[in-house]
């Protein structure tokens, strides 16, 4: 295990950049949706860039991505095609799913995004499934199966794994504990301290890790990521995080105490890791900007794509509820 | 059909595990998934996959842990992944616990990813009433996956269907629930050759008549029969239409069968209320209604729950001399037409 090697300066900007297109896409489909330019059901990540991102340089573009309903982090690090996404969230022909999922539903398996689930917890059996063909078939990819704090106590996060410990799959449960519950407060729907700790009922190897934090972030990842590969069996990995802009958008957050909440913003991981770049030389202040500039046109280019999509045909309707040529 | 099975005949069971074994020998993406199917657990409660383990190795007939959400949710990534997965629902019932996999992702991937993915899943599971395993352990559920889009759903009523419906479901690129009867699995008919597919979504007419068409699937269909070749001696000629797949529904096939006869009965185990009968009554009288000498009948269990005593439940169940009435009740106007 090549753990404890440093997060090269390289890899700290792969990570970082990731890291800024979650954030600045983010910032744009919240403009988007309140000004009305846009209607969709979004859940922003505002606050969990990191953690996806530096998951997201630890995979292969042939590794398969679960994730939920806010999964656009994980998906943007996995590689997802902006035109499409884009396009999907504004229900046009043109979106990946040709605008029959929307932003719940993100799905481009060319990616590796094999499912994007709108039932909170239903990802981690399916996880094993694709897992299971991994293993089967020996084709050595790692199935990441992302999923939030609250999940851990659905039936579904204890049956999948006690199945993945089981069978040794080749997967990583990555929790994402950013200390709600939709409106619920973390103590007040679970009674263990960390959700890592549930690892052990399983015979699982557990960890838990500052999300925000790019370096642990990154090196927990990568060793869950190649136990997998090597065979040596699932990680419960919790990352610990917080998630700035509520459950869904719109949602004033009134149950979240204004000091935790500012305490949580003061330690916002996006201009930590900005600087965390510069200190370690990645890229200069110029470079930065100059990636945000490029990163602002590639989503420019996206929206107008969506923009001048037409709609789905209404016979559109009809095509998809079976396999082409099946009776129906 | 009898309950001895020759060189010439083969049992239910006989059927789903001839169906599992070839497919199992056929494609090396075929995968069985279910609690004690394999062979150190006895080949299964039914016995259906009794030797598959040890003729094709633990890795592709996986006994699972008693977890229904992850043996669907492990068959739905699979299939995902290009694998065939066959999971086994031990009962009917249970499916409940495993409802979200199969409503929300199962049935619905390929329609939300715009046919990106598909999931080329079978779920087999049993059930039926008349053993005396109550409420818990004996629905007939077909209604409620009828009623869920991208799910189809089917239930043999001869050994031979049974084997040429459940090699077709595996080989479906959608997924596909099998409903197999826990009374008849014993009950043998004729064997079909190797490799035999009965095709989804396609009706079956079973006996030519042209006075009253019966239209069902399952234990009652074959009641049906008897009742016919009885009815037979009579005069009257009954038809009967094995849907074979309850879902995608044969319109065709039922539509042409009633505009011969003019009559129709409706004969299903499950509960008589929101039942397959209300929606086959329906399409037959959105087509047909200045065609029907008669109101279209249905024969169906009672609303209420499965009771175990033996005289309750023969109450909650459809009764064969219900089918016989209902044919001569829909033959009561042919004098006036």
């Amino acid at each position: 295990m090549s753990s404890k090697e440093a997060l090269s300066a390289k890899t700290l900007l792969e990570i970082y950049r990731k890291a800024l297109l979650i954030q600045l896409f983010d910032e744009r489909m919240r403009s988007l949706i309140s000004t009305g330019r846009m209607a969709a059901v979004y859940y922003s990540p505002r606050g969990q860039e990191i953690l996806a991102a530096a998951m997201g340089v630890n995979l292969k573009p042939t590794d398969y991505l679960v994730t939920t309903y806010r999964g656009v982090h994980d998906q943007l690090a996995k590689g997802m095609p902006l035109k499409l996404l884009v396009a999907e969230y504004a229900g046009k022909a043109t979106g990946a799913c040709k605008g029959k999922g929307g932003a719940m539903h993100i799905t481009y398996p060319k990616a590796g995004i094999m499912v994007t689930t709108g039932v909170v917890g239903s990802g981690l059996p399916i996880a094993n499934g694709l897992a299971l063909a991994s293993q089967l078939k020996g084709d050595g990819r790692v199935t990441l199966c992302n999923f939030g704090d609250g999940a851990s106590n659905i039936g579904a996060f204890h049956e999948a794994l006690n199945l993945a410990s089981l069978w040794k799959l080749p997967v990583v449960f990555l929790c994402q504990n950013n200390r709600f519950a939709e409106c619920t407060r973390y103590e007040d729907g679970t009674t263990i301290e960390r959700i890592a700790d549930r690892a052990a009922a399983y015979s699982m190897r557990g960890v838990t890790v500052d999300g925000n934090d790019v370096q642990a972030m990154w090196l927990a990842s990568r060793e869950a990521v190649e136990r997998a590969r090597a065979g040596e069996g699932p990680t419960l990995l919790e990352a610990i995080t917080f998630r700035f802009m509520g459950h869904y958008f719109g949602d004033p957050g009134a149950y979240i105490p204004k000091e935790e909440y500012g305490a949580a913003l003061a330690r916002d991981p996006m201009p930590v890791c900005r600087a965390r770049v510069l200190q370690a030389k990645a890229a200069s202040e110029a470079e930065l900007e100059a990636i945000a500039r490029e990163i602002q046109a590639e989503i420019d280019e996206a929206v107008k794509f969506a923009n001048e999509s037409s709609p789905p045909d209404p016979a559109e309707i009809d095509r998809d509820i079976y396999a082409p040529g099946a009776p129906a | 059909m009898s309950t001895t099975a020759t060189a010439q005949t083969i049992s239910f069971t006989d059927a789903y595990r001839l169906a599992l074994d070839e497919a199992l020998a056929s494609d090396p993406n075929v995968l069985l998934l279910g609690e004690d199917i394999g062979d150190k657990e006895g080949g299964g409660v039914f016995k259906v996959t009794k030797g598959l383990s040890t003729k094709y190795g633990d890795h592709r007939v996986r006994t699972t842990p008693i977890s229904e959400q992850a043996i669907i949710g492990a068959a739905v990534g699979a299939a995902i992944a290009g694998m065939r997965p066959v999971a086994e629902i031990m009962l009917m019932n249970f499916v409940t616990v495993a409802m979200d996999q199969i409503v929300n992702h199962a049935a619905k991937l390929r329609f939300m990813s715009g046919g990106q993915t598909g999931v080329p899943i079978t779920i087999r599971t049993r059930t039926g009433a008349g053993a005396g395993t109550a409420g818990q352990h004996s629905d007939m559920l077909e209604a409620w996956f009828a009623h869920t889009a991208g799910i189809k759903v089917v239930v043999p009523s001869t050994p031979a269907d049974a084997k040429g419906l459940l090699t077709s479901c595996i080989f479906d690129d959608d997924p596909c629930l099998f409903i197999e009867d826990s009374l008849t699995r014993a009950l043998t008919g004729p064997a079909p050759p190797p490799g035999h597919r009965v095709p989804l979504g396609r009706a079956n007419v079973v006996r030519s008549g042209g006075d009253v068409s019966v239209i069902g699937y399952g234990r009652p269909l074959r009641d049906s029969l008897a009742i016919a070749e009885r009815l037979a001696s009579e005069g009257i000629q009954v038809e009967i239409v094995d849907l074979r797949t309850v879902s995608p529904l044969d319109t065709d096939a039922i539509l042409k069968s009633v505009a011969k006869t003019r009559r129709a009965v409706v004969v299903h185990e499950a509960p008589r209320s929101f039942g397959v009968g209300a929606e086959v009554a329906a399409r037959i009288q959105e087509h047909l209604h200045d065609q029907l000498a008669a109101p279209v009948l249905r024969v169906a269990s009672r609303d209420v729950t499965v009771p175990f005593a033996k005289v309750l439940e023969q109450e909650y169940l459809y009764k064969p001399s219900a089918i016989e009435a209902a044919i001569r009740r829909t033959l009561e106007s042919r004098a006036a037409r």
